[in-house]
């Protein structure tokens, strides 16, 4: 099967896509892009959250095939290259990363509540943000990186 | 919606900063190679064929069915392992694929290489496997008898820990312990935890010309992984390389091998390099757990709740393989009766081997169990004297110069009557908000409005070991470079010591910029061919690999002086590099760029801690630790008592991390333990039935989401351990090991109930099922 998508504002074609395969192995296995992390491959774990058509999904569980002539938007591609998105750079000062497995699913699910809600309160944070797993940091240091996100976006 | 970074780490970054990890920048882009995101040409997918029984005589492999497929390339068993067929961290017991028998479920049996993961799998299920299944041993309890099945010949015993402190035994083994005012006593149980690091084992194995392999895998001791790969594969350990991939948490779970003798097997046999990745569910088969542990206390003590003695008898669940089960019962006894001053003492412990999972290092190393129950006993005396559960705490409280049930005497700062008191004096957590059910037990899943929901308050405090332990060589080394670089002075680091997350990386640049007072520093990737780091455990990295860059710069800094004069070669102490300066006193007297020029300066230093001794196998005496560390919290609970369900409110905790080196970091330690505590004490359980385990999934081993993790409030001391490289204390494991027992005596609070097993279950909190007794389905 061939798969056309955009991905990262490219278009891109793959051959010999499996039925069955997900969209998450197709961007790390076969397009380069292994920033879209594989903790669960169950949708329980949040860390391969990917935009498809500008709406957050978990990219282990979405078929390639239902991505066929839709934008996909990583965290690869979030940013230009030698640019952060505010949510990148709230999340490194706010010591929010340690290992660093959840982080590339977290910053698009953040990128995304804050798009939807650009002040959001401890509570809708924790609620947007709990299907997210991290193991490292027991989020107080996450919800730092949020508010400093929603901050700075508010500033300009 | 993009902005430049603005952050620049120039003039900050020195010892006491936080300044940006130097992986983050990658990290937060996507673009940080972890273990799993390892690609090359030509790569081969490995796959490992696992047992469904937990015990099983293997009559009969047959793989030819799987070699006929097109694309695989090899299928392999434990005939195809050409050196050491058992390997192990402290014991070589566990087959590097099995042979006669398998002793869990989910052991690996044979091996695949194919050209993608799909034909890998296809050729798993073709390879022909005849089992004879046998009864397995499941209770460690039932195991330790003299009539039951032996799950290795010799014998089901991995090792018995006894601590007799001013106690002697009667002729019949009895413990001879003085009279006491009162006496309290409980059994405790603890379920078995995982690690649950999100990277998945993983690794890339790529074959040498030189006949040797060079493998890049996640793990936490690279020298350690590579001892026992060569020793299995049969090569001289230098032609076994590896080199450091991404780590995406470990927690202990990496510290024994997954994945790593089989990939290099596979790239040996195949000629081509081999890439394995683990699924989340093979993960949970694939590293050891938390020991699950069965623990009888009591405790006597005078009507003012004096301490006067302890007796504690703790049965690990070892599972099939020894790991390190032999050190995580020596922690579990010899820390068994948490930081109390207590004049007479007997412990006996037991790690067991039985046909359940394989246990050994998870994060607080068997300190987390006994925490568990002694302080459920501290908690259970203080109701049957009337006394607050903070000062029956400190009255007993470990001070320096105290004496453990080992002996050993504290040395050092020993807060633990300070650090409770901070927890206590902490401002109480709010009340509830009304109006919003995220605020409620159950959240929004609708379970109450607030009708049965009760607060509770629980205190617990725990101890830990730095750094390994009875008599242990332990060390760490540290290459240092000086030299300009278009210029610029650069100091770079080079040692084999692993970043897990924790921070490390950043800590070794600090330690770097504060000795030789340069800004730019950069750190070579971790791998084998410099000397080793030790593990990244044991809260020991920053005080070990961080002891080796302090010692390896102080050389370099020596080797500067000899440059600027004999006289200041001979006296360093009256020399510092600040920013690039040297300085006598507040003069400047040299440029550090111009002593340098074009002539790097380079040292490599080995770092040791003070010696340990082991442990008398008699009584257990003996100054086997190193370092001893605290932590203390706060727990602030709202149950449902009708559902049984519990928010943790707020969760506040006091640690004494000697010195902070990075804040920032140092407070992203103790949040992160503080929640796998918490996972323990309400939701994080892997659930074992007659050997097989239940929940190998996100899904059904539940790991704390931001909606189960309240605010948490840090109390940081910095004391000083004048034993430790500036003063620092380990500070990954402390946080992990008490706020468990203290969420626990917060349900007791709100709900009366004894609650005398972690993870605590529903059932038990609401009372359906009596305190202690197992639900249905449990072992
Ligand atoms: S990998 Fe997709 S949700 Fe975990
Ligand atoms: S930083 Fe490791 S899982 Fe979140």
């Amino acid at each position: 099967m061939h798969l056309n998508c955009v991905v990262n504002g490219e278009p891109r074609q793959v051959d010999n896509v499996w039925p069955g395969e997900s969209l998450l192995y197709t961007l790390r296995e076969r397009m380069g892009l292994p920033g879209s992390k594989n903790a669960c491959e169950q949708g329980e774990c949040g860390s391969c959250t990917v935009y498809l058509d500008e709406v957050p999904v978990c990219a282990c569980l979405v078929p390639a095939g239902q991505a066929q002539g839709r934008r996909v938007r990583t965290v690869e591609g979030l940013a230009e290259a030698t640019q952060l998105d505010p949510v990148q750079r709230a999340f490194l000062e706010a010591g929010a990363v340690q290992c660093g497995f959840c982080t590339p699913g977290l910053i698009i699910t953040v990128h995304d509540l804050l798009r939807r809600n650009p002040r959001p309160t401890d509570e809708d944070i924790r609620e947007a943000l709990a299907g997210n797993l991290c193991r490292c940091t027991g989020y107080e240091k996450i919800l730092d990186a949020v508010r400093l996100a929603a901050a700075e976006s508010e500033v300009r | 919606m993009t902005t430049t970074r603005t952050h620049a780490a120039t003039g900050t970054g020195r010892i006491g900063d936080s300044p940006i990890r130097p992986d983050g920048l990658l990290k937060v882009r996507g673009e940080f190679a972890y273990s799993s995101d390892l690609w090359t040409e030509g790569m081969l997918w490995g796959a490992t064929l696992r047992s469904p029984h937990p015990r099983a005589r293997l009559v009969r492999i047959d793989v030819t069915p799987a070699l006929r497929l097109p694309g695989v390339h090899a299928a392999l068993t434990h005939v195809d392992v050409p050196g050491a067929k058992c390997y192990g961290l402290e014991h070589p017991d566990q087959p590097v694929l099995a042979f006669d028998e398998v002793r869990y479920q989910g052991e690996p049996v044979a091996l695949v290489a194919a050209d993608d993961p799909e034909t890998a799998r296809r050729a798993l299920a073709a390879i022909e496997v005849e089992y004879e299944p046998l009864p397995p041993v499941v209770d460690a309890e039932a195991a330790l008898r003299p009539d039951s099945d032996l799950v290795h010949p010799g014998g089901n015993l991995v090792r018995h820990v006894r601590i007799r402190k001013g106690v002697h035994d009667t002729p019949d083994g009895v413990p001879e312990l003085p009279e006491a005012d009162v006496v309290v006593s409980g059994e405790y149980r603890v379920g078995m935890q995982d690690q649950g690091f999100l990277g998945p084992e993983s690794g890339l194995a790529i074959p040498a010309a030189d006949g040797g392999v060079d493998l890049y895998v996640a793990t936490q001791w690279l020298h350690g992984d590579r001892r026992q790969v060569a020793a299995s594969l049969g090569l001289p350990p230098e032609k076994v390389r590896l080199t450091l991939a991404g780590v995406g948490g470990a927690f202990g779970g990496r510290e024994d091998l997954s994945m790593q003798i089989h990939a290099c097997l596979l790239a040996l046999r195949t000629g081509r390099p081999v890439k394995m990745v683990y699924s989340r569910e093979e993960s949970f088969f694939g590293h050891v757990h938390r020991h699950p542990a069965v623990m009888r206390y009591r405790h006597g003590a005078r009507r003012d709740g004096q301490l006067l003695w302890v007796r504690a008898e703790i049965v690990l669940d070892g599972g099939a393989y020894a790991s390190t089960s032999a050190a995580v019962i020596a922690n579990a006894t010899t820390l068994g009766i948490g930081p109390y001053r207590v004049p007479y003492v007997a412990v006996d412990g037991w790690a067991v081997y039985t046909n359940n999972p394989p246990c050994g290092a998870m994060r607080g190393f068997g300190a987390v169990q006994a925490c568990f129950a002694y302080e459920s006993q501290m908690d259970k005396l203080a109701a049957a004297l009337g006394l607050d559960p903070v000062e029956i705490r400190v009255r007993n409280a470990l001070r320096t110069g105290d004496t453990m049930p080992t002996g050993q005497v504290v040395e050092g700062p020993a807060p633990v009557a300070e650090l409770l008191r901070r927890v206590q004096a902490a401002p109480p957590a709010p009340p509830t908000p009304t109006g919003d059910l995220r605020h409620l037990p159950g959240g929004v899943g609708n379970t109450t409005h607030g009708e049965g929901v009760v607060r509770g308050v629980g205190y617990g405090i725990g101890i830990k070991n730095v750094c390994f332990s009875e008599g242990f060589d332990d060390y760490a080394t540290a290459r240092v470079r000086l030299e300009l670089i278009g210029g610029e002075l650069t100091a770079s680091v080079h040692t084999a010591a692993v970043e897990v997350g924790q921070g490390l990386v950043t800590v070794q640049e600090q330690i770097v910029r504060t000795e030789l007072g340069v800004d730019r520093v950069t750190l070579r990737t971790a791998d084998t061919s410099v000397g080793d780091a030790g593990s990244s455990s044991a809260s020991r990295q920053t005080f070990m690999t961080g002891g080796a860059i302090k010692a390896a710069c102080e050389q370099v800094r020596q080797q500067v002086l000899s440059r600027l004069s004999s006289a200041a070669a001979a006296n360093p102490a009256a020399y510092r590099f600040v920013e690039g300066k040297v300085l006598a006193g507040t003069e400047v007297v040299a440029d550090l760029a111009e002593l340098v020029g074009d002539q790097p300066v380079e040292a490599t230093a080995e770092f040791r801690h003070r010696p340990t001794q082991p442990l008398d196998p008699q009584t257990g005496q003996g100054d086997a630790h190193v370092q001893y560390a605290f932590a203390a919290h706060r727990a602030t609970v709202d149950v449902d008592t009708e559902l049984g369900l519990v928010k943790v409110v707020e969760i506040v905790t006091a640690q004494d991390v000697g010195r902070a080196i990075n804040p920032q970091a140092v407070e992203g330690q103790i949040q992160g333990g503080t929640t796998q505590g918490l996972g323990l004490a309400l939701l994080e359980e892997i659930q074992v039935s007659n050997g097989v385990v239940l929940n190998p999934s996100f899904t059904d081993y539940l790991i704390p989401t931001i909606a189960d993790t309240p605010p948490m409030r840090l109390e940081i001391l910095e004391l000083g351990d004048p034993q430790a490289p500036y003063g620092l204390r380990g500070v990954g494991e402390p946080p992990t090991i008490s706020s468990t027992p203290a969420i626990v005596a917060a349900v007791r609070a709100a709900t009366g109930r004894e609650l005398t097993r972690v993870p605590l279950r529903p059932e038990h909190i609401a009372g359906v099922t009596a305190a202690g007794e197992p639900s249905p389905g449990e072992r």
